[in-house]
């Protein structure tokens, strides 16, 4: 037989890809089937976002940090309010406290869930994309009883909430809760023990849990790996030391792994609404009582001279963060991220950098991809779960 | 049109151009332009509380060569504009845009060096759908203005 | 180990240099360094058992214009055997802002040096890779330093360069004319 003359064929995963979860780009260099180099190239996405808030007054930066991860809205925001509030010296108080960690929950469950159905209708399985889809609806629909928006509430602000809980609040997430169990068991019996997921995902895309820690990735990646770095349990904030969780870990560092990690995180936050939402009571505070952060209640805007100059002066020229820099982490659906934010004492953020995990994700994309198969790069870009939108900012 | 019935089926007669427009308008393929945050409530859009395949937007193509409709669903970046206009010219004519968000049809809340104020600057574009993201529903509603466009395209 | 064990143990891990400790209200302590003494301070950090600094959180850049010196170089490290955060600043002057990379120590630096390298023009030597990250590769300036404007009103380039050169365009034009004859 004579001797078959092979080259390598380089391929362009352009940015417009129906799979690449936004637009990323990776030039791929294939022997036959076998990946044995690929190029990310990020930055189509990139807006300028961190440049534009250091225009804006501090409360104007929350709509702003919540298209960053655009999957992860609030908990983009609630970190960006903890940094501002950690420079200002305020603590909110307990009930706000609450009410975050319960958001915070809800939001992780709503990015996996969209994570769990694109993830699944890339491997194949098409229903498990329409099925997330359409429980994430009713997280939407809370997301629309609390401030009218779905993806963007903007409903955290520096010093608490934007408003009281409206009612049906409580009905409405301990019906999301109730339907979404049992639902979750139905999507896992779709995928866990199914033959064609488990030869697409076991082994696929390993990653050590030195490589991991050495490449920056934090999160469900790293979990999946072995490491069990979760900031919920390393640097407690909102109270979360005081819930009572779990932290699913596994060993192999496959694709699988992150897939089984991050269906049990959505279990473990089910658990964590439940005890915050028995804590939350239907009405009471909702923002620290400091006259500099917060605006006062309208009906006493209308009544009272003092009520209208410290409301006007709220939202005309915003409230001043003294001088100094603050980071303070907070465990997002991809892992640690926060807010390094710089004030120098005025009412506008003098720097506010936003710690992307899934950038490091990306960049630890060529570490999981060589060596296999082109078929697999689409399991393993999936299981990374990449935002464009926290990559490029 | 009319309806005939010399013959003991009904016929229906109607003109050329008016079958055309119908099946272009009923049949719209979009492809998949999803850039941002946008992306996500076309991805709403089209699974199954606000289905859009009953509008005719059966399958978003991975393709271009095989859509007729490019939704160019959120923030386009100068480093992506070359792409868009690749994808742009790849499509087969006839071809219709959406604008989809406040990012695509303006720049939307980011006003700086990053990002092209607008995609009409490089492509031209039927329909602005208005949003930070639209709902499905708005989306919908810019598909059938879209198909209502479509309605008086004339064919020669 | 609590702040003044952990300042003292980095100044006894690199005791050439001048490591001053900043005000911090955050969980991160905060020290600055001077240029030089970053590639010894982040194999320490990585390398001692005491520190295990293994995990890079951030690396990033201020601008500070018109204060002199006009950047901050900042690196946020976890240690999750130890539970501790430290964050570690440089100050770099206007006029030549370079500092040592720290790629080799913790791979996660790569990218991330390259964003501030594109966004602030600080440059990092021995970096593998030195290119833009997120701007377009042909971008003029650096678009998060303080005297770079927000708004620019330039048409948007849509069109990509040819990828040939000009010998390779001249003769794809002669092959064309002689396989078809004319």
């Amino acid at each position: 037989m004579p001797d078959i003359k092979t080259e390598v064929m380089t391929v362009n995963m352009g940015p417009q890809h129906p799979s690449t979860h936004g637009v990323l780009r990776l030039v791929l260099e294939l022997d036959g089937e076998t990946v044995l180099s690929a190029a990310p190239t990020i930055g189509f996405l990139h807006t300028g976002i961190e440049k534009t808030t250091e225009q804006k007054k501090w409360q104007q930066v929350i709509p702003l940090v919540e298209r960053m991860d655009y999957l992860s809205a609030q908990s983009n925001s609630m970190a960006f309010c903890l940094s501002v509030e950690r420079l200002l010296g305020v603590e909110v108080p307990q009930r706000v406290r609450d009410i975050r960690v319960l958001i915070a929950e809800l939001q992780r469950i709503n990015s996996h869930l969209v994570w769990l159905g694109t993830h699944g209708m890339e491997v194949g399985a098409v229903s498990v994309m329409l099925y997330c889809f359409r429980e994430r609806e009713l997280l939407l629909n809370i997301n629309e009883l609390l401030a009218g928006f779905r993806l963007f509430p903007s409903y955290m602000r520096v010093g608490g909430l934007r408003e009281d809980l409206p009612r049906g609040f409580h009905a409405a997430v301990v019906a999301f809760l109730d339907r979404f169990g049992p639902k979750l068991d139905e999507y896992e019996d779709l995928l866990t023990k199914n033959e064609i997921y488990l030869k697409r995902t076991q082994d696929v895309g390993v990653i050590s849990k030195e490589a991991a820690v050495a490449y920056g990735l934090v999160g469900p990646i790293a979990r999946a790996a072995g490491v069990d770095y979760d900031v919920r349990r390393y640097f407690p904030y909102l109270g979360y030391e005081t819930y009572d969780f779990a932290v699913p870990t596994q060993t192999k560092g496959d694709v699988y792994s992150r897939y089984l990690v991050r269906v049990a995180e959505m279990r473990e936050s089910m658990k964590i609404c439940r005890q915050a939402l028995a804590r939350i009571t239907p009405t009471g505070i909702f923002a620290i009582d400091d006259p500099r952060i917060t605006p006062p209640p309208k009906d006493r805007v209308y009544t009272e001279m003092e009520a209208l100059i410290q409301h006007f002066l709220i939202y005309s020229q915003g409230f001043t963060v003294p001088a100094g820099e603050a980071y303070v982490p907070v465990e997002g659906p991809r892992g640690e991220q926060g807010f390094y934010v710089v004030s120098d004492g005025t009412n506008r953020p003098w720097r506010v950098k936003s710690r992307p995990p899934s950038l490091l994700a990306c960049q630890a994309l060529e570490q999981m991809i060589v060596g296999g198969l082109i078929a697999d790069v689409i399991a393993v870009i999936g299981s990374i779960d990449v935002v464009m939108g926290d990559v490029d900012r | 049109m009319g309806l005939e019935s010399d013959f003991d089926i009904p016929v229906l007669t109607t003109s050329v151009e008016k079958m055309v427009q119908w099946a272009r308008r009923s049949s719209i393929w979009p492809v998949t332009f999803g850039l941002a945050c946008c992306a996500i409530e076309m991805m709403a859009m089209s699974c199954s509380r606000y289905d859009v395949a009953r509008f005719g937007a059966e399958v978003f193509r991975g393709s271009p060569r095989q859509s007729d409709l490019m939704i160019v669903a959120g923030r386009l970046s100068r480093k992506m504009a070359p792409a868009l206009r690749r994808i742009y010219d790849q499509m087969p004519e006839p071809k219709w845009v959406i604008s989809m968000g406040a990012c695509a049809s303006i720049g939307g809340v980011f006003d700086n060096y990053a990002l092209v104020q607008g995609v009409d600057q490089i492509v031209p574009v039927d329909v602005y759908v208005p949003g930070c993201p639209p709902r499905p529903e708005s989306l919908i509603y810019g598909i059938i203005q879209l198909q209502r466009k479509i309605d008086q395209q004339k064919l020669a | 180990m609590d702040v003044d064990t952990l300042v003292a143990s980095l100044q006894a891990a690199v005791p050439e240099a001048q490591i001053e400790q900043a005000p911090s209200i955050d969980l991160q302590t905060t020290v600055y360094v001077p240029r030089d003494a970053v590639p010894a301070l982040a194999r320490a950090l990585r390398d001692r058992p005491e520190f295990a600094f293994t995990l890079l959180a951030e690396l990033t850049a201020v601008d500070y214009w018109p204060k002199e010196p006009r950047y901050e170089v900042v690196y946020v490290v976890v240690s999750i055997a130890h539970r501790l955060r430290l964050r570690v600043k440089v100050r770099l002057p206007a006029d030549d802002p370079h500092v040592a990379t720290v790629c080799d120590v913790w791979p996660a630096a790569n990218w991330l040096e390259r964003e501030v390298w594109d966004l602030f023009g600080i440059a990092f030597d021995g970096h593998p890779d030195p290119r833009r990250l997120l701007m377009p590769e042909d971008w003029q300036g650096y678009p998060l330093r303080k005297d770079y404007p927000v708004q620019i009103r330039m048409t948007p380039n849509a069109s990509e360069a040819l990828q040939v050169t000009e010998d390779e365009f001249r003769s794809n034009l002669m092959k064309d004319r002689l396989t078809r004859g004319r």
